[in-house]
């Protein structure tokens, strides 16, 4: 079988939804909704090679250059503002993460 | 189009603030005691700034490949972000002088978003649009988690860092889907292959994008379904961050967003026009309805500035100039209307309790402070919508545009929605005038901050004077034309 362009997009909405759905529900532990937002930038990234390389338009590739960068230092500021919170917290479960009525 | 070397004088504003902040940063690493040094000197660097995009001509300039437009829009949009950049530097000067928790991080991290707020008005691809954002918010989630040992900062960074991390991961997505479907991020080759995709419309894919980057922007701007981190990161931020995130970051926002409808997707408005009408009218009326149990004057204010993110959106759902007009004079009036608001609630403050934020805390403020309740109750009546008072002009401006357009049912709703959100604003004035009054506050005796006060309150009484309103209604008019003609 032939793998083409809608294998690729199939690949990247399933991780999308995994991505979204791993914010939603996961009432445990903030950790996995940073790695929740990786999944979710990590399929735009497929998303943007696989419509790159099958329009032959270099444009996606380099937006995924700037996606990846950007999403690190974004984990790095998460991870960063994670670490203060326990500080005064001591705990960084999702349902302690209510001292504001949302 | 092929430019060897791009024209930077397009950019001139943004590089210098980019080139400024890192300056900034070195001064205050190895200068000691450099706060109030670095503090100014933000200050001063957004004022040039100011000046670099006021001498831009206003003629429609493309550079980095275009990647990067400036216009009238683009001019006009980029003052306002400025002078609230601007006055939220000197307003959180003097909150941290009193405060006492002076870090030089924190005007650098301003002008840094600030920056990320230019490039995003100026942006003219998606590339561009996801920098700017990112550069905009990365600098947004510390300010908002900045008094790192309380638990309300950092518990309003982390939500709001988490939010925002989704909200840019679904703009991503709609962008790639935009990418795929209509083979180009630039906003004028899309606006082009839209225009030429004809009768039978945009593909699929193409508007799922639309509406995905949409939700992402809708985020920014904090419209109802979107808006569920602003009350708690207004209410756990420190007053000085929620006074800017209340003002330039919804600016930059709605100017990002009537660009991306007007330009590259302007042929598909009826694809975007539900959504945004849907946005538009859940945001009044939650922002009305919600707004009346809070006790938190921050809380307040932020769902006020939900309600009027959804009466700017009522311009852009009219589809022209005419209401394109309407966002930008509404976003200049909402700008003056709370700065000074947030210089009012920065007063709220004790001798041995620190600031405080109930709104209780304000009976009787009439005999303790007239001065302060006077202008209290202008920004409140303002914001309410009274005439003659700015804020009736700006809403004004964006109903007009919606009736002529047809709209009834909408412009009923707004002028409803308006009259319930009367009722909490002037609730404020009755706490403030007619409760049996409670310990005084301590007397604000900064002079900057009773400058900004006082000048917000007049600009908001004055602007019935044709002299003074004029600037703002010319400006718009000629910038509205210059964007929707494309």
């Amino acid at each position: 079988m032939e793998i083409g362009i809608e294998h690729y997009l199939t690949v990247a909405a399933m991780l999308f939804t995994l991505g979204v759905f791993g914010i939603f529900l996961n009432r445990k532990n903030v950790i996995i909704i940073l790695l929740s937002v990786e999944l979710i930038l990590l399929s735009v990234n497929i998303n943007l090679v696989a419509f790159s390389s099958y329009m032959g338009d270099l444009v996606g590739q380099v937006f995924t250059m700037l996606i990846l960068t950007v999403a690190a230092a974004e984990a790095s500021i998460g991870l960063a503002i994670l670490v203060v919170y326990f500080r005064n917290r001591g705990s960084i479960a999702v349902e302690d993460i209510h001292l504001m009525k949302g | 189009m092929n430019e060897i070397f791009p024209n930077l004088a397009v950019a001139y504003g943004e590089i210098f603030l980019g080139i400024g902040a890192m300056a900034l940063l070195m001064i205050g690493v190895f200068k000691k005691d450099s706060v109030n040094l670095v503090s100014w000197l933000s200050a001063i660097f957004l004022v040039v700034a100011l000046f670099l995009t006021v001498a831009g001509t206003g003629d429609v300039t493309y550079t980095f490949n275009n990647m990067f437009v400036a216009d009238k829009f683009t001019n006009f949009m980029k003052i306002l972000v400025l002078v609230a950049a601007t006055l939220a530097v000197i307003m959180s000067r003097e909150f941290f002088r009193l405060e006492g928790d002076d870090r030089f991080e924190f005007p650098v991290l301003m002008v840094l978003s600030t920056l990320g707020m230019m490039v995003m008005v100026s942006a003219n691809d998606l590339m561009t649009l996801y920098m700017g954002i990112e550069l905009q918010s990365l600098a947004l989630y510390v300010l908002a988690a900045f008094k790192r040992d309380s638990e309300r900062s950092t518990e309003a960074g982390l939500k709001y860092f988490v939010l925002g991390a989704l909200s840019s991961g679904i703009l991503l997505y709609g962008c790639s889907l935009v990418y795929g479907f209509i083979g180009s991020t630039n906003f004028s080759a899309i606006s082009m292959a839209v225009s030429n995709m004809g009768e039978g419309g945009a593909p699929v894919g193409a508007i799922v994008g639309l509406v995905f980057v949409l939700a992402g922007l809708a985020f920014k701007v904090s419209a109802v379904p979107f808006h569920m981190w602003t009350p708690d990161v207004y209410e756990g931020s420190q007053t000085p961050v929620t006074a800017f995130f209340a003002v330039a970051p919804k600016v930059a926002a709605l100017a990002l967003l009537s660009r991306t409808l007007y330009v590259p997707f302007g042929e598909m408005s009826a694809s975007w026009g539900q959504v945004v009408i849907f946005m538009s009218v859940a945001s009044m009326i939650l922002g009305s309805f919600a707004a009346i149990m809070q006790s938190n004057i921050k809380r307040l204010m932020a769902y006020s500035s939900i309600g009027h993110v959804g009466f700017a959106l009522l311009g852009l759902i009219a589809g022209n100039a005419e209401g394109l007009r309407g966002v930008m004079i509404y976003m200049a009036i909402y700008l003056v209307m709370n700065v000074g608001m947030f210089v009012c609630i920065m007063c709220m403050r004790r001798k041995e309790e620190g600031m405080v934020e109930d709104i209780k805390e304000l009976s009787g403020l009439g005999r303790n402070h007239p001065a302060l309740a006077l202008a209290i109750s202008i920004f409140m009546f303002s914001l309410a919508g009274v005439p003659p008072l700015a804020g009736f002009f700006a809403k004004w401006y964006v109903i007009i545009p919606i009736v002529n357009a047809g709209y009834f049912t909408l412009a009923t709703i707004a002028v409803l929605a308006s009259v319930v959100g009367a009722y909490y604003y002037i609730r404020i004035v009755k706490i403030m005038y007619f409760d049996e009054p409670v310990e005084e506050f301590v007397a604000q005796k900064s002079f900057p901050m009773k400058i900004i006060a006082t000048l917000s309150a007049v600009l908001v009484l004055a602007f019935i004077v044709p002299q003074i309103s004029s600037p703002v209604l010319d400006g718009a008019t000629a910038a509205a034309q210059g964007l929707s003609q494309k």
